[in-house]
Parts: C-alpha cells; structure tokens; sequence
C-alpha cells in the first residue's frame, strides 16, 4: 500500500522492466505542480506512463482522491481515467485539423462533466492562442504551434489530473520561451493537479509547487520545492544550488528604476521589469550569488543584505566550497499579504523560516569561525525573476 | 462479340465480389499481423503470403479437392444442401479470395504498422476505447492503405487465370472470365477477338497501376505503402 500521509494522490508502483526497475511509493499534493525530475534513463516518464495505466506495473497501487485507479483486483483502463496527457512530441491526429483534434477529445467527455469543468474550451483556445490555428492540418503548425495544440486538446477532455511528459524537450529554446509563459499561465489558472516530467532545472524552478527527483527508478528525494532545494545531501546540490522565492511586489521605486519586493523572510529590491505592484514574483537566489559577512555593512553596493542564521553547513563540496544553509530571521511584514501566495506546503515549510544557500569557501567558512547557530548577513548580489 | 462482353461483365462481376470479401477479411487479419506478438505470427503472415509465390494450379488443385465431393469444404457445403461448389461462381469467388488475400492483406498490414502505437496511446487518453480507437485513429490513418489494397485486390483478381480453369473450367457465363475466353480465342485461330480482349486487359492494367502509382505519390506522407 501506498504510505498514509494525508495526501490526496497514492502511488506505489515495484516492476522491472527489461533491465530497468521502478520502485517507487510516493503521496502527492492534490493541487499545484509536483515536477518528477530526473535525468534520463531515470524512470519519470515510466512512471508517469504507469499514472496514465499506458503501462501496467502488476502489483502496483494508484488511488486519486478516492478513487482507486489500480489495485489487487482493479486496473482501470486509461480511456477510462480522467486524465490528460501531454507527450513529448506533439502527437496530433494528422488526418484532422486542429479543430478535429480538440472535438476529438470533447466529443468523448460525458456532457455532466461540463458542469465541473475548470475551464471553458473558449478559455483554453484564448490562454494558449490558438485562435487563428483552428482550420490548419498538424503539418502546417510549427513545433511549438503543434505543443500548445496538444495541450489544449488535453484540456479539453476536461481531465481531473493533467500528466505532461517534457512538453519542451522536443522544441529549440526559442519555441521554449514561446511556450513557458503559457504553462505558467495553464499552472496559475487550473484548480487541478499537474504532474511535469522534466530533465530540466530551469523548468523546475519556474513551475514546481512539488518535487520528486528520481534517480535509477528510485525516488531520492521528494517534497515541497523549497524543501528540498534547500535539502543539503538533496542531489540538486551541484552548481546549481540556489532557492526559490515567491515573492509580492510592494512598491515601484521609481526614481532607481526599482521594484521592492516582500515575501515571509524579509524584502528585496529588484530591477523593475513593469509589473505592476500586488503582483506575485517568483524569484530565484544562486547559491553562488549569496556571499556572507559577520557585520551589517552599510558600505556596500550591495542592495539585498538580510540578517540571518546558520543552520546548517554542508560537508565540503568540490573546488574547496561549502553550502550554508541559511534562515531568514526576519519575519513577515504586515504589508505581506500572505494568502496570495500560500498553499499548504509552502505554508508548512514557512513557518520553519524562509531558507537561503550560500555556496562559499571553505577558507571564508573557518575564518568566519562559521558554525550552526551564527549570525551573519547575507549580502545578495543578484536575483533572478522566473515569473 | 457477345460472349467477349459477357467474359468481361463476369470478371468485373467476380473481382468486386471478391475485393469486397477480401477488404471484409483482410482488415482483421492484416490489424492482427500489424499488432500481435504471439511466436506464431510468422506462420500465419507465411500462409497469407503462399499465394504470391505458389503456382496457381497447385492452389487450384487443392482448392478443388477440398471443394469436391470428397473434400471437407465440398461434405459441408452438401449437408447445407448448397451442393458442390466447383465450377460454379461462388467456387470462383473463394478460390479468388485465397488466391488474391496477399494481395489485400499486406498493404492493410503495412498501412496498419506505419501508424505506429503513439497516435492510439493519444486517443486512449482522450476517452476512446478500443473499437473506438480503431474506428477513429486505425480506419482514417490507414485510407491510403484501404486504396491499395483495393485496386491490388480488384486487378489481380481481374488478371487470374490458373486457378480458375482448375476451379471453375470453362461455362460461358458462370466461369468463362476474360482470361480463359482470350484462352479459347488463341485456341480456335481468332487472332483478331484475341487482340481485341488482350489490348482491352492491357490497357486495364496499365490505368490501374498508372492511377495507383499517382494516387501514392499524392498520398499524404509516409502513411501508404509503396508498392
């Protein structure tokens, strides 16, 4: 049986496959975005494949919300699971236009899901533009015209779980771009589940709500995004260590050309890229862009310097550099308006303080006498805005 | 002149009948071989191909032994009380059917594996069972391949010649086709009926190639088979 914690999506899946085994046993939120990441070979999309029951892995066991999708005596096909899936290459129906390809998916829905459905295919049209691509056939689409294509026809079979497996591995960084700001649209405006296979640390920054890091078939970590950035021994940590904020703009400094951000460990102050204040921002901190010092220096070109504690400091990493996890100390401001932006795991690990990584010398950590309980500052010098 | 196009009514007549049959049987054949992993697929896939290598009148041959009195075919068609039948049309019609089954089956089964398992992956998870799935992802993709299969089916039969004089002889209006009447004409010295029903079969193949070689080149992407 899948572990009992409480929350909504159950999987267990043990099976070997050729060589490759998947041993898997896993609870995910019922909301948000859970990015399974993984290099290839690592078994994400066999596991997201055994979600969908395009694979049967015997023994397994998969419940959504109360329903029981495989079990001892129960595989439920997958044209009968309430899903969408969006493979990695586009897959359309070549023989129907695009407007073939999403009645495809309508025509087979019972009319009472309607009334449940999160979005109005006129939405879905409208959030991934595809208006004007309604009569052409697949093969006068570019590839990312073809992508968002499949993702609108996945949404419109009104799926109560929407599975998507590297929806941009097979697109160039051009068509990349084109199309993230519509997943992140897709992740702001669904009410439903999505799970995102992805080999990719960029995407998972930008749309994690939820991370699963496979490794082999195996889960090696997993947990609310900044659980498990901040995770030291959490095999994210190579050069790429860093933290994700979500942070709410609280005004435009406009004479430094500025925006001044707030979210529960303190505030920021970011170029101002024209968003509007009471907006949402996430952010991302690089380990490598936090340096530390033992007194607030007011010297400083620095803009972001905020005080925190040590809690915790890495075993040494390559090249004589050591990761310091950091909490933020302070706490939120009453112009932070808290409920944007909050679901229940990111909450959970609030309330434990707000983390930073600072990846630096193993030279500077002993001659700042660095331990577990120091106060330091954290100076950081940049930022970088997912969204 | 009269019995020429009666030869040629019963061919037109016996190659429809037969491609009809044939599209009919061939589909779930040709989906089985496309999809099946079993260990005898090979064995099934060589017994639909024997035709193509085998002479026609060892088809025929044993064709009309089963058919006959003594043979299997030939017992169950008497207890039906439908009596023997050899040399008559519908003995023509199945022995055309073996006779012509490679013919329909593997362009059917290669129009079938070009789809690949992908697009009835994407249909599953867009609702639709499995008869569903065939009916709209299986049927459309594979059109070109139906083409095919159809005019392959259709001309081979037209072109037949071994099996039906083993099957059906030689009854004018029953089993005469226009090969076995071009036969006698060659026979009797009438070199002149025979120019006229061999340029006629002539240029009936040549269109029928010319069409199906156009409509390939035409046919969207790699979805047809070449043949």
């Amino acid at each position: 049986m899948a572990r009992d914690t409480g929350l909504p999506i159950g999987a267990q899946f043990t099976h070997c496959y050729d060589e490759f085994v998947l041993d898997v046993d896993l609870a995910l939120p019922a909301k948000g975005v859970t990015v399974l990441y993984g290099q290839s070979g690592s078994g994400k999309t066999t596991l997201l494949r055994c979600l969908a029951g395009l694979m049967h892995a015997p023994g397994g066991t998969l419940s959504i919300g109360g329903d029981q999708w495989q079990g001892d005596e129960v595989f439920v096909p997958t044209h009968k699971r309430p899903i969408g899936y969006v493979f990695q290459e586009p897959s359309l129906f070549e023989h129907l236009t695009v407007e073939g390809n999403l009645s495809y998916a309508q025509k087979r829905i019972d009319l009472a899901d309607f009334s449940r459905s999160v979005l109005s295919s006129k939405e879905v049209i409208e959030l991934l533009g595809i208006e004007n691509l309604l009569q052409r056939k697949p093969n006068q689409l570019s590839g990312g015209e073809k992508q968002r294509v499949s993702i609108a026809r996945a949404l419109f079979s009104q799926p109560e779980l929407l599975l998507m497996d590297e929806p941009l591995a097979s697109l160039d960084t051009q068509r990349k771009r084109e199309i993230l700001p519509y997943l992140e649209r897709l992740r702001h405006e669904l009410e439903i589940p999505i799970i995102y296979v992805t080999h990719s640390i960029d995407e998972l920054s930008r749309l994690a709500d939820w991370v699963v890091v496979l490794d082999k078939g195996r889960v090696v970590a997993d947990g609310s995004l900044a659980d498990v950035l901040t995770a030291l021994d959490s095999p994210l940590q190579l050069d790429d260590a860093g933290v994700v904020l979500e942070t709410t703009i609280l005004a435009r400094e406009a004479q430094w050309a500025l925006l001044r951000v707030g979210f529960s460990g303190g505030e920021l102050l970011l170029a101002d890229n024209g968003r509007a204040e009471g907006e949402t921002l996430r952010v991302r901190v690089d380990a490598r862009d936090v340096s530390l010092t033992l007194s607030q220096h007011t010297d400083t070109s620095i803009l972001n310097v905020l005080p925190a504690t040590v809690i915790e400091i890495s075993a040494c990493l390559s090249q004589g550099a050591v990761l310091v996890k950091l909490c933020l100390d302070h706490q939120s401001t009453a112009a932070f308006d808290e409920s944007k932006v909050m679901d229940e795991q990111s909450k959970a690990s609030r309330d434990s303080g707000e983390m930073l990584l600072s990846r630096i010398t193993r030279r500077s950590a002993d001659y700042l006498e660095l331990a577990v309980g120091s106060q330091v500052w954290a100076q950081i010098k940049s930022v970088a805005v997912l969204r | 002149m009269d019995e020429n196009l009666a030869a040629i009514w019963l061919t037109l007549r016996l190659a429809a009948t037969v491609t009809l049959v044939l599209l009919l049987v061939g589909t779930p054949i040709a989906w089985w071989l496309a999809r099946t992993r079993v260990w005898f697929k090979g064995a099934i896939a060589a017994i639909v191909a024997l035709p193509l290598v085998l002479p026609p009148t060892v088809l025929g041959f044993y064709l009309l032994l089963t058919m006959g009195p003594n043979g299997p075919i030939g017992a169950l068609t008497q207890s039906f009380g439908i009596g023997l039948l050899p040399f008559t049309f519908w003995g023509l019609v199945i022995a055309s059917c073996f006779y012509s089954l490679p013919f329909v089956v593997q362009p059917l089964q290669n129009a079938f594996e070009a789809i690949g398992e992908r697009p009835f992956e994407v249909a599953a998870t867009l609702r639709a069972g499995p008869w569903d799935r065939f009916a709209s992802v299986a049927l459309p993709l594979a059109k070109p391949g139906f083409i095919t299969a159809a005019i392959l089916g259709f001309a081979h039969t037209v072109g037949e010649f071994g099996v039906v004089l083993m099957i059906g002889g030689n009854i004018p209006g029953v089993t005469r086709v226009v090969s076995v009447q071009l036969y006698d004409h060659v026979e009797a010295l009438d070199y002149g009926q025979a120019h006229w029903l061999s340029g006629a079969l002539l240029l009936f193949s040549f269109v029928v190639l010319f069409s199906l070689y156009t409509f390939n080149r035409h046919a969207s992407s790699s979805v047809g088979p070449r043949v």
